[in-house]
């Protein structure tokens, strides 16, 4: 297959950067994208040229940290694929393909296709999780749960934090990625304690990190890897409503002070 | 050196709950005293990182990729394995622990497995708390799938995604910690020495993998949780960051090297297409419960496999170990498949590959059955391939995919380095020469959370909480030693890529010391891997420079160190002459070709010391005692 | 205090103070176009219910209304220009190229159609309620005013092109109102769905149909 590449490529995150357009005839279709850009790289420091920068690790589809944005498509034109799973077959030969990082202010650029997706730690870091201090937990059956709800709760941890949706998002919102762990945490009965507080603190962090707000385009959903539903920011927008208007109770402690 | 294994007398069952009344504590006012590093965010890592935050200690946590969500555990498709007999099926602590010494081919301490089959069943209970959802059955209790080499359904499972569930449970609790301050997260951060002072452990040196920065970090205590070395066979189920690197610095600043040559291959993995091919794609085993592995039973039979009739399949697993049939343990399956293939009879365009086949199945409990339990890997063997599984057979052949070898380590995870302590699949402690599937999730997760928390404080407790200035002369010269490697790297004027390299490096280790060992065919190893390294010294092309992402260099210092840990790997290999295990010598293998153990000569752990630049390294021996079972012949017939 | 700031701060706080002004709205849109409908009945039942509205609670009811409506469009107003600016502040950079997948054309025009809205809304005020640029206004003649007002082309068709965009505005207004007021069920949201364009096929229709009416003669 021959192939032209427009890669945005940019030394660090200070640099400008710029499109840069590379020609190559050595893909073939059951290579995976990944696998190509491998080739061009060989290809280029055989020219002495600096190879294009990508992050990559598993090459599964379930780490997360590949993705960028080929023809205006967030992990390319295969619905459900990451880029490391998407293989050369969904490409016709002669195709010309623009390759750009994620777009967010909140995902620094910090060289050629590879952002800074700290903020997705630090907001599950202000929230995304249940307070089981290790040792203490009881039997892994003393509470059942409903199977609908595990399902469910299992399709919305199913997020992989890749950050495709935020790409896609036109106003660069993370709510798909908040609300599928709020929504996770929620359907659990062990989530239910901290579920009013987690959902204030993680939505509260979302915004402190300056993304984008949701205005139900879908885009989000349409490109996510692993099928995550705009279901789950419904769910979200819900909870946070209950927990907004419920907020502010407190308990006096008064019982204790007359307490002997 | 001598391996003090610090196995606590008395009964075995009774081992564990005594050592923990009779570690030393750290009283919780002090505990704030001590800094703790934590190199790896994998489910031991991160477990490690946050069971220890939690009980007071400052921790400063390292991984390699930009989240620590992102560790190699996540890939972990298949289960993890309890004693919680829910089944009612016959399990128990017991059972399970003799499953894993017998799977391990009985190579690996009674000890230790049992501490590791009695933690399991608490394992589970903490992921459900901590939100981890486990598939359930209607009635809304978990359920279970059986795994290769046990004969009881103790699996429990997150649909395909067993790994990423469990490490996003320990990712969220190291996040929690990371919260409210007591962990200090360093991503994109490789570790790439070790600082040793007055003989212990006192901290690392590391790469900040954005700006190139070379970072100390000093601790009263050092625990790596870096994961395995597989990747030393360039294709691999591993992730492609997976490295040898931290655990290879420590090897060579005194820790000993345990059983290098204890590497597994799965059965289960997507053949290769092509010379480009960067990975192989795990399939999990847990496939092997409901679908049937065969080859035609013709030479070079080039139909498509509809076309083959019935009675011209060879189910050759189902055919020779008629008891566990497809649940045979990896190795086994794994040796069975080269076997078939190398007869001619593999399928595919390669011919090394063999049918997993799922219309039985599909017949049997329907499609929608078999989508729940398997839909997102079907998925992922249709992405690859472009083939559909439930029409068309999976096809199959063994790849690289866990090392039970790694860093000695006594019965509290201490390496032979004190305050050095190794979790994980980095160390070398529970899994023998083989480890089962579903076991490498639950030893993570025990010695993150149950182990480590007990016997760090245990250790701490004997050290004076101490500042080591960071002008001290060991401290300076591990410094100066990361920076001086990088420079090098980047000072060779050669002209072959890293990755040519790499792919050789591979090609060398799965031709000579891969699934079926021979005397010569390590000899030959042993003379190919240093060449090779020679000339990667000379002729590697490193572009760009130190202060930058850089990903070449990151490949590249990661490739010098397999260069190194390739040629161990082959001696260990070579020295160990028996077959076990993973381990096949064809030397050593009975009439129908299975693995000849010698207990008499190699009923021992093989660990080896550094001994300096081109100074053959030296082997010591760690005697096994078996008191609670006796060493039969694993056989699964 | 601090709390409803919180609230209103956070952006799906102002997100729902959009979906419930957008649905007063909506609410008014509709009620609208149904009384108007009685032009048919003649210019009696037409000014009779013109009147009849100005007398609701003494006439309190139409300023407590009025009021009502004000606050939703300011409100409303308020809540999608500072969402809008905080979501243009989330991505300076752009794409070079950009395919879209799901989302509308309704929904990327939401800004545009909503702010055209409002142009309308004023200038319409002028024309009917106030008079201001009416060519021949007459205080309580509602009929009059409304035959009078749409014989001119160019008012018509303005009207029209209005009405359009807020069909367009309804039609991903309408479901979204339920998607961030936090309705997940996929039957439901199914329903809404299909409601977007019910309704906003209902409301374009019903208000299109007033000037065309008059410009062909059947109204006079
Ligand atoms: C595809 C696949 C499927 C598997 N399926 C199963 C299964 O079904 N059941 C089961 O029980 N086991 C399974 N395993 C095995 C199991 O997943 C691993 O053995 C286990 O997760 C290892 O965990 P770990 O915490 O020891 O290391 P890892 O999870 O690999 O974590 C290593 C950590 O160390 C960090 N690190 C590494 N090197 C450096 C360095 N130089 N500097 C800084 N940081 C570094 C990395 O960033 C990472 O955070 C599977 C393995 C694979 C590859
Ligand atoms: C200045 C005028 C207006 C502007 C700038 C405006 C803008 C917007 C924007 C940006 C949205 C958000 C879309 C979304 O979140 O999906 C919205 C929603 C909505 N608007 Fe408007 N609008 C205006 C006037 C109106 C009017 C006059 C009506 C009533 C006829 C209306 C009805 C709605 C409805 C029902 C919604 C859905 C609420 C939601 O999204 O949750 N809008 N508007
Ligand atoms: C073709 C469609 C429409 C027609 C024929 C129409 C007609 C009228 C008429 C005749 C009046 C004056 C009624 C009176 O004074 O008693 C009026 C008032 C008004 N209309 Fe419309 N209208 C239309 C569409 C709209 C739309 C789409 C909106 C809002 C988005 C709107 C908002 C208003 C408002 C706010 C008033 C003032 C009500 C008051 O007296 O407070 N109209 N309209
Ligand atoms: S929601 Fe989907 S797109 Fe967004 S981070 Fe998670 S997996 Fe990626
Ligand atoms: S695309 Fe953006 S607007 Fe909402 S629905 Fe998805 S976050
Ligand atoms: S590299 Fe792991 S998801 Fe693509």
């Amino acid at each position: 297959m021959k192939l032209t590449l427009k890669v945005w490529r940019q030394k660090d995150a200070r640099s400008e950067g710029r499109f840069v357009t590379y020609e190559t005839d050595r893909a073939n279709p059951d290579m995976s994208f990944l696998e190509m850009l491998d080739v061009v790289n060989e290809g280029l420091v055989a020219k002495r040229e600096d190879p294009i920068a990508f992050d990559h690790d598993c090459r599964e589809g379930i780490c997360g940290t590949c993705g960028f944005v080929i023809n205006g498509v967030p992990h390319g034109p295969k619905p459900r694929t990451t880029v490391c799973q998407l293989h050369m077959r969904s490409f016709r030969d002669g195709d010309v393909l623009t390759l750009e990082p994620w777009r967010a202010d909140a995902f620094p650029v910090l060289k050629d296709l590879i952002v800074d997706r700290s903020a997705f730690d630090r907001i599950i870091a202000a929230g995304g999780f249940i307070t089981a201090p290790i040792g203490g937990a009881p039997d892994g059956n003393a509470i059942p749960i409903r199977k609908e709800d595990a399902d469910l709760a299992m399709d919305a941890a199913a997020c992989i934090g890749c950050a495709a949706c935020v790409a896609a998002c036109p106003n660069a919102s993370a709510m798909l990625f908040a609300s599928a762990k709020i929504a996770q945490l929620a359907l659990l009965p062990q989530g239910q304690p901290e579920r009013w507080d987690r959902v204030r603190k993680m939505v509260a962090r979302m915004d402190a990190e300056r993304f984008g707000t949701c205005t139900n385009h879908g885009e989000c959903e349409a490109v996510c890897p692993k099928g995550i539903r705009m279901e789950f920011i419904a769910r979200m927008n819900a909870d946070y409503v209950k927990a907004s208007l419920t907020a502010g109770r407190r308990a006096t402690g008064v019982a204790e002070a007359s307490g002997g | 050196m001598e391996l003090r294994s610090q196995i606590p007398s008395g009964p075995l069952e009774k081992k564990w709950e005594k050592h923990r009344f009779e570690m030393k504590l750290v009283n919780p006012a002090n505990k704030r005293k001590y800094t703790v590093l934590v190199v790896g965010s994998g489910l031991a890592g991160a477990g490690a990182a946050a069971s220890m935050a939690e009980l007071g200690y400052n921790i400063k946590c390292f991984c390699y990729q930009d989240s620590p969500r992102r560790a190699h555990s996540i890939a972990a498709q298949g289960g993890i394995n309890a004693a919680k007999n829910y089944r009612n099926d016959g399990d128990s602590v017991l059972r399970l622990f003799y499953d894993t010494i017998k799977g391990g081919d009985f190579r690996s301490r009674e000890a230790n497995v049992y501490r590791l089959a009695e933690i399991s069943v608490n394992i589970i209970d903490q992921c459900v708390a901590q939100g981890v959802p486990f598939a359930r059955e209607y009635g809304g209790l978990l359920d279970n799938r059986s795994f290769g080499g046990a004969q009881v359904s103790r699996t429990f499972y997150a649909r395909g995604q067993t790994g990423q569930q469990l490490l996003l449970g320990a990712y969220q609790a190291l996040e929690r910690q990371i919260g409210l301050g007591q962990v200090e997260m360093f991503s994109r951060h490789e570790m790439q020495e070790l600082i040793v002072v007055d003989g212990r452990a006192r901290g690392i040196v590391v790469r900040d993998m954005v700006t190139g920065e070379v970072e100390t970090h000093m601790a009263d205590a050092v625990c790596l949780a870096t994961g395995g070395y597989g990747n030393v066979f360039y294709l691999a189920t591993y992730a492609k960051g997976c490295n040898a690197t931290a655990i290879w610095r420590a090897y060579k600043k005194g820790a000993a090297f345990a059983n290098p040559c204890f590497t597994q291959i799965h059965p289960t993995c997507i053949p290769v297409t092509g010379e480009y091919q960067s990975k192989l794609t795990l399939m999990s085993e847990s496939l092997r419960n409901d679908g049937r592995i065969w080859v035609p039973k013709k030479k070079g039979d080039k139909r498509a496999p509809d076309a083959i009739p019935e009675e011209e399949r060879d189910y050759y697993l189902e055919r020779m170990y008629p008891t566990f049939g497809n649940l045979a343990p990896r190795d086994i399956a794994s040796r069975a498949a080269k076997r078939v293939c190398d007869e001619g009879r593999g399928v595919g365009p390669t011919g090394y590959g063999v049918y997993l086949d799922f219309k039985d199945a599909v017949a049997r409990l329907g499609r929608k059955m078999i989508e729940e339990k398997y839909g997102n890997l079907f998925e992922m063997y249709e992405r690859i391939t472009d083939e559909d599984p439930y029409r068309v057979p999976m096809r199959i052949y063994p790849a690289s995919h866990y090392t039970m070898g790694g860093l000695w380590v006594d019965y509290d995870l201490m390496s032979t380095i004190p305050g050095l302590f190794v979790l994980g699949e980095a160390n070398f402690s529970d899994h023998g020469a083989n480890r089962l599937g579903a076991s490498a999730l639950m030893q993570g997760l025990a010695d993150g959370y149950f182990v480590i928390p007990y016997t760090i404080g245990n250790y701490l407790a004997q050290t004076k909480a101490e500042r080591v200035p960071e002008d001290h002369s060991d401290v300076r010269a591990a410094q100066s030693a990361v920076a001086q490697r990088t420079k090098r790297l980047l000072e060779i004027p050669g002209n072959r890529t890293v990755a040519s390299f790499y792919r050789e490096l591979g090609r060398v280790m799965w031709e000579h010391c891969g699934m079926t060992r021979s005397a010569e065919g390590l000899r030959e190893g042993l003379r190919l891997v240093p060449k090779l390294r020679e000339e990667f010294w000379k002729n590697v092309r490193v572009l760009g420079d130190g202060a930058e992402i850089n990903q070449s260099l990151e490949v590249a210092g990661r490739v010098a160190d397999f260069l190194e840990l390739g040629e161990l790997l082959c001696l260990d290999a070579l020295e160990r002459d028996e077959s076990c295990g993973c381990h096949f010598r064809v030397e050593h293998q009975m009439a129908d070709g299975e693995a000849r153990r010698d207990d008499k000569g190699f009923c021992h752990v093989a660990a080896w010391e550094y001994a300096g630049e081109g100074r053959k390294p030296v082997r010591h021996v760690e005697p096994l005692t078996f008191e609670n079972v006796d060493l039969t012949i694993r056989s699964y017939k | 205090m601090s709390q409803a700031r919180g609230f209103l701060g956070s952006s799906i706080g102002r997100k729902v103070i959009m979906a419930v002004t957008g649905a007063i709205l909506f609410g008014f849109v509709l009620a609208h176009m149904l009384g108007n409908l009685q032009v048919y009945l003649g210019p009696e039942a037409m000014n009779h219910y013109a009147a009849f509205l100005r007398q609701v609670l003494h006439g309190a009811g139409l300023w407590i209304a009025r009021s009502v409506l004000l606050v939703s469009v300011v409100l409303h107003i308020w809540s999608a220009t500072s969402l809008t600016l905080s979501s243009r502040a989330a991505r300076s950079i752009g794409y070079r190229e950009r395919r879209w997948k799901e989302s509308t054309y309704a929904s990327r025009t939401m800004r545009w159609s909503g702010v055209i809205i409002l142009l309308f809304v004023i200038y319409h005020l002028l024309h009917f309620t106030t008079g201001t640029v009416h060519p021949s206004f007459i205080e309580g003649d509602v009929y009059h005013n409304f035959v009078a007002g749409f014989r001119s082309v160019p008012v018509s068709v303005f009207y029209i092109a209005a009405m359009v965009l807020l069909g367009l505005h309804l039609r991903h207004g309408f479901w979204s109102m339920f998607q961030t007021l936090g309705v997940s069920h996929p039957r439901y949201m199914r329903w809404a769905h299909a409601g977007s364009w019910v309704f906003a096929i209902l409301i374009v229709v019903g208000n299109i149909s007033f000037p065309v009416a008059v410009l062909a003669g059947a109204v006079k």
